[in-house]
């Protein structure tokens, strides 16, 4: 995968080092076991639409949320199931979503990703939702001092202008905005290489905006890395980047990777799964069985369910 | 009192009222006071929520929809309507859509505000009426600045729809007087719709948005003088959704001939959608088919003449009125 040019060291990746809490493990495992049930479904013809899975990417949104505070807003993108899982832990709610059961979170309107709840908020469109986040950023500075926007974005979302006004917005204007990069290495199919010139953190110094690249998949290390960075968003109300470099083992959405087979063997090497399986046996298979036992449940219960009914508006 | 003085009057009454209302747009801030000084004031007074932008339409409504979100209320103004297209994701996927698209009911109170039109040689990038490019976008609504509507009701309104609003603002009409018309015409102001008549039943009626109203008042005039051709002008504050056919019926009953004027370029219009309607609501009883009364579809000229032959205006609504009724 491509690395950012101008990447920003300083943190270390020892597999073995440190060692996830049961409750973090297990949040990761049920996001995976999640997701793969869905590409399941969806490869049965029991879902409509189309979805983007995070495999390979759950780790982030678990790292992320524990530095969140429930008043803090999230937005979320196209691929946002973990992110919304690691806030509200209701897979049975976003499968309703999914599926146009009854208990949808969003009476089955909005699918995949188009999501509300409380302060999280999904969208569709690339960058779309910077601009938004810059908004409540705004909005929490003048009235809820100490909270803050985070917006999830990708690789890919760094072609919209979008990002850009946003961007000089938020650093102009002092804005307390958390920008998650998800750094997957493609943008659906074109690599990064191919679509982004510079360096995101190129990008972010254009502005004057804080830049911090994590390369390590280990939740506790990332929370240790950024729970000070997080904390000066709060309090000196100014926008950070954080930049993930990470890995997407999926397609694209359901059924789409043109990524050689062995390319894609290659991230599953490097995979927090695999690392997780290795370092911890003693515990990994039963959370891991416990995490796709709990799916299973709630994809059955879920199914059984009435469709959704929405009375528009 | 001109229509921007009392534009200018509306956003000041609300800045008091509402603690949570914020003003944005490029080079609003005193002293300049935005490109057409409709903001001229406000930001002396509202310092903190009254902000200049940088050149980002499409983040500045973003921001808009942020502020809405959170349960603010924003007015966006956008210097030249042209450049609401920048804009447009932010209107037609974003705040648009999320007013339902999570299920629920989701207010969004916010005005996006688009000095629109022609007549002062600005040329082809900023002078259009973009109005028919936003018409029919659920949870949208638009309307047009109007010298018959007192401009801080029509605010009210807007917010009280709790759905995004676009305000479009013919420029021309800044400097002109609110409410006035003169004898023997006579207007009165209800439902939304402001209704400039003479005693008697008309030949004709004329649906006209604020920004071709006097326009097609001075062709009433003529067509009066002229012609003894008697027009009702129909000025609707709220060009979308068009759901009141109530407030045109019994003048379309009477006139049973519809004329909508319109300053956009031809082709896929405002008018085009009234028309559909009148025409399903009244076609059995209608004289003529409803007609359509706008711009030329082209580009439109910097040139004082070749700008004047581009756009609608009292000569191009007097013939073809003159024509459709005395052939």
């Amino acid at each position: 995968m491509t690395r950012p040019a101008t990447a920003v060291q300083g943190e270390t990746s020892d597999p073995a080092a440190s060692s996830p809490q049961d409750a973090d493990l297990s949040l990761m495992l049920m996001i995976r076991a999640f997701e793969l049930k869905l590409l399941d479904l969806y490869g049965r013809g029991l879902l409509n639409g189309t979805t983007h899975t995070c495999l390979g990417q759950e780790y982030v949104p678990v790292a992320v949320e524990a530095l969140l505070d429930r008043r803090d807003h999230v937005f979320s993108n196209h691929r946002g199931h973990g992110h919304y899982l690691a806030r509200f832990r209701d897979p049975a709610g976003l499968l309703a979503e999914i599926m146009g059961r009854e208990g949808a979170v969003c009476a089955g309107v909005g699918g995949s990703q188009h999501i509300r709840r409380d302060r999280f908020l999904s969208t569709g469109v690339q960058g779309e939702s910077l601009p938004v986040a810059a908004g409540v950023a705004l909005h929490l500075k003048r009235a809820e001092p100490g909270r803050l926007a985070c917006v999830y974005v990708g690789d890919g979302t760094f072609g919209e202008g979008a990002v850009y006004e946003a961007f000089n917005i938020a650093a102009l204007w002092g804005l307390p905005l958390l920008v998650v990069v998800e750094n997957n290495g493609i943008a659906q199919s074109t690599p990064t290489s191919r679509h982004l010139a510079g360096s995101i953190a190129g990008r972010a110094a254009a502005f004057g905006i804080d830049h911090r690249l994590v390369e390590t998949s280990d939740v506790t290390e990332i929370r240790r890395t950024l729970e000070p960075l997080v904390s000066r968003v709060r309090s000196r109300a100014t926008p950070l980047v954080v930049e993930f470099v990470t890995r997407r083992l999926g397609p694209h959405s359901k059924g789409d990777d043109t990524r050689p087979a062995r390319a894609v063997q290659d991230l599953r090497e490097q995979d927090w799964y695999a690392r997780c399986a290795a370092a911890f046996p003693g515990r990994f298979p039963r959370l891991d069985a416990e995490a796709r036992a709990h799916i299973d449940a709630v994809a059955a219960e879920v199914m059984a369910r009435a469709p959704s009914q929405w009375e528009g508006s | 009192m001109r229509v921007a003085e009392n534009l200018n009057a509306a956003l000041a009454a609300l800045l008091a009222r509402e603690p949570n209302l914020y003003v944005l747009g490029e080079d609003v801030v005193d002293p300049y006071g935005g490109a057409f000084k409709i903001t001229r004031g406000l930001s002396t007074d509202f310092p903190d929520r009254v902000l200049s932008t940088p050149i980002s339409e499409n983040a500045i409504t973003g921001v808009a929809a942020g502020l809405a979100l959170s349960g603010d209320l924003a007015i966006v103004e956008i210097m030249f309507g042209d450049f609401a297209a920048l804009a447009f994701d932010q209107l037609f996927n974003f705040a648009s859509k999320s007013v339902s698209m999570y299920g629920s009911r989701l207010p969004m109170r916010m005005v996006v505000r688009c000095p629109v039109g022609g007549g002062r040689g600005y040329g082809p990038t900023h002078s259009q009426s973009p109005q028919k490019h936003f018409v029919g976008i659920p949870g949208l609504a638009l309307y047009e600045l109007s010298p018959f509507h007192d401009n801080l009701a029509v605010f009210e309104e807007m917010f009280a729809r709790e759905e995004p609003c676009v305000f479009f603002e013919d420029k021309v009409l800044y400097t002109r007087q609110m409410g006035a018309v003169e004898p023997p015409f006579s207007v009165e102001t209800s439902g939304g719709v402001a209704r400039v008549s003479l005693d008697g039943p008309p030949d004709c009626v004329i649906i006209a948005p604020g920004g071709v109203a006097h326009r097609a008042l001075a062709a009433m005039r003529s067509l009066l003088v002229e012609e003894e051709i008697t027009c009702t002008l129909l000025v609707p504050s709220r060009l979308y959704p068009f759901d009141q056919p109530d407030v045109f019926d019994v003048d379309v009953r009477a006139a049973r001939r519809v004329f909508v004027v319109e300053e956009s370029t031809a082709g896929g219009t405002w008018g085009a959608e009234v028309a559909h309607l009148l025409h399903r609501r009244h076609w059995g009883r209608l004289a003529l088919p409803v007609t359509l009364i706008h711009s030329l579809g082209g580009v439109i000229p910097t040139a004082a003449h070749l700008e004047r032959a581009a756009l609608v205006n009292e000569s191009t609504i007097h013939s073809t009125i003159r024509e459709a009724l005395r052939g």
